[in-house]
């Protein structure tokens, strides 16, 4: 319990942090509906389905956008040496990640929001009709995606190509979620029925939470340690 | 005959011949050179097996041969993505940096045998499919599997401080090893939906003549000790750049 409400310190921190200067949420926002716009042009969006499209193509543009939520989440504690300052706080490694990580999970939370309501627009697309598993969806991948974020965002912190590193270690990691997340929100989209095929990659969301989540926490120590 | 020399040299070549200085030096060299010739007799004894007594293939005719240097190859990156992945927990729980050097040749030497894997299995696939890759999950999934062990080698590269580049490429090794699980169980899961092209000979089961399968898994052995004298050779490399790091790092 301690370790937990450890965690949301973080995170109430991050977030009130991130809702004043809105850094990231600005650039992830925008990036986020940019990419977009750049899909338009790569695929033809006169197609009879494009909620079939969009459902591939949402979360290519949140692993995106993500990816620079899940950079600055840690490099933000770079001024002013505020990570060492937090690892030699009573806070443990642990909290901390997992206090990054709903914070980044928050904050991509919006940003898909926002992308869903414009890939509704642009790409004239009724992602309404099931929206509570959608959510349900949204918010386990995401959090898969926020979790690995903040480990690898801690991991690469020190790192001469910081930016560069994160997406290259990422990606790959991230692409039984992806995978997950697609197909389900594909079915979603598009109103099919879940069938237990499709159901499966829920399952695969589930412990991919899991699995990563256990891991963040048990190796959190030796990631953050200096 | 040729063709039997050529991975031998391979192999061989690998090894230098610099100067051995300490007597624990000349053991391991001994080693090397014990495991190598080993791997080279074994594999002379199956090329032979594999082209002069082995017929071919009903359908496939002779390429199917590549089988017993793709899947072998596999089994030996997984088995030491696996090995580097519990190294890797040691030198977290023991901090010390030798078990690093040695996870660090492990994946190295792992990843060059997973890409001989999709190599060969893209030869493969070229003759019997007329496709070099499709995105099949299988495929996918060892590719994805390459790409994390590459990341792993970039990011040693990127950090010069030792005992960090050893606590992070830990964690990675063992995200990547858990990963690699994931794919593989969502392939399982998924093969009665995709029943196209895939290699269902890998799985072993009846659909194989026992001779054939017999003959993977006897070349899984020359391979293995391929392996193991290319990750000493590359450990010892590791731990002597380690320290001359640590000698240049004392002069400065």
């Amino acid at each position: 319990m301690n370790g937990l409400s450890y965690a949301w310190a973080i995170a109430r921190k991050d977030l009130a942090v991130e809702f004043r200067t809105k850094e990231s949420l600005n650039a992830a926002g925008a990036f986020a509906i940019v990419i977009l716009l750049l899909f338009s042009f790569a695929f033809d969006t006169a197609s009879d389905e494009p909620a079939e499209l969009a459902g591939k193509l949402l979360w290519l543009v949140f692993a995106f956008a993500g990816a620079l939520i899940f950079n600055r989440g840690f490099a933000r504690e770079m001024p002013n040496e505020c990570l060492d300052a937090l690892m030699a706080s009573p806070i443990p490694a642990a909290s901390l990640v997992v206090g990054k990580a709903f914070a980044s999970f928050v904050l991509l939370l919006i940003v898909e929001a926002v992308s869903l309501f414009a890939c509704g627009i642009f790409y004239n697309m009724n992602w309404t009709r099931r929206l509570p598993a959608l959510f349900i969806v949204f918010v386990l991948a995401t959090w898969g995606l926020s979790i690995v974020g903040a480990v690898f965002g801690a991991l690469t912190v020190n790192l001469r190509l910081r930016e560069l590193m994160l997406p290259v270690l990422i990606y790959p990691l991230m692409i039984p979620l992806l995978t997950g997340a697609i197909e389900l929100t594909g079915a979603l989209l598009t109103n099919q029925p879940l069938t237990p095929d499709v159901l499966l990659w829920g399952r695969v969301l589930i412990v991919f939470d899991v699995v990563f989540t256990s891991l963040a926490i048990l190796l959190a120590e030796a990631i953050l340690l200096n | 005959m040729s063709i039997q020399t050529k991975p031998l040299n391979s192999s061989d070549a690998a090894v230098p011949s610099g100067p051995a200085t300490s007597a624990n030096s000349v053991v391991v060299d001994r080693l090397i050179y014990a495991f190598a010739g080993l791997a080279a007799i074994l594999l002379a004894y199956n090329l032979y097996q594999i082209f002069m007594v082995l017929g071919d293939e009903l359908q496939q005719g002779a390429i199917y041969r590549i089988i017993f240097f793709h899947v072998p190859a596999a089994l030996t990156a997984f088995i030491g993505f696996f090995v580097a992945m519990v190294l890797s927990v040691v030198y977290l729980s023991t901090n010390n940096l030798k078990w690093d050097s040695l996870a660090a040749a492990i994946n190295e030497v792992s990843l060059v045998f997973a890409c001989v894997n999709i190599v060969t299995g893209s030869i493969w696939a070229r003759i019997i499919w007329g496709i070099w890759w499709t995105w099949d999950y299988r495929l996918t999934s060892m590719l994805v599997c390459i790409l994390i062990f590459f990341g792993y080698l970039l990011l040693r590269q990127s950090i010069d401080e030792p005992t960090q580049r050893a606590r992070l490429s830990a964690a990675l090794s063992i995200f990547g090893c858990v990963d690699i699980v994931i794919v593989w169980k969502s392939i399982e899961w998924f093969r009665t939906q995709h029943p196209g092209p895939v290699l269902s000979i890998r799985t072993g089961g009846g659909s194989m003549d026992p001779t054939m399968e017999a003959a993977i898994y006897r070349n899984l052995i020359p391979l293995l000790l391929i392996a193991i004298s290319l990750v000493i050779l590359r450990a010892r490399q590791e731990s002597t750049a380690r320290e001359i790091d640590s000698l240049r790092r004392r002069l400065m």
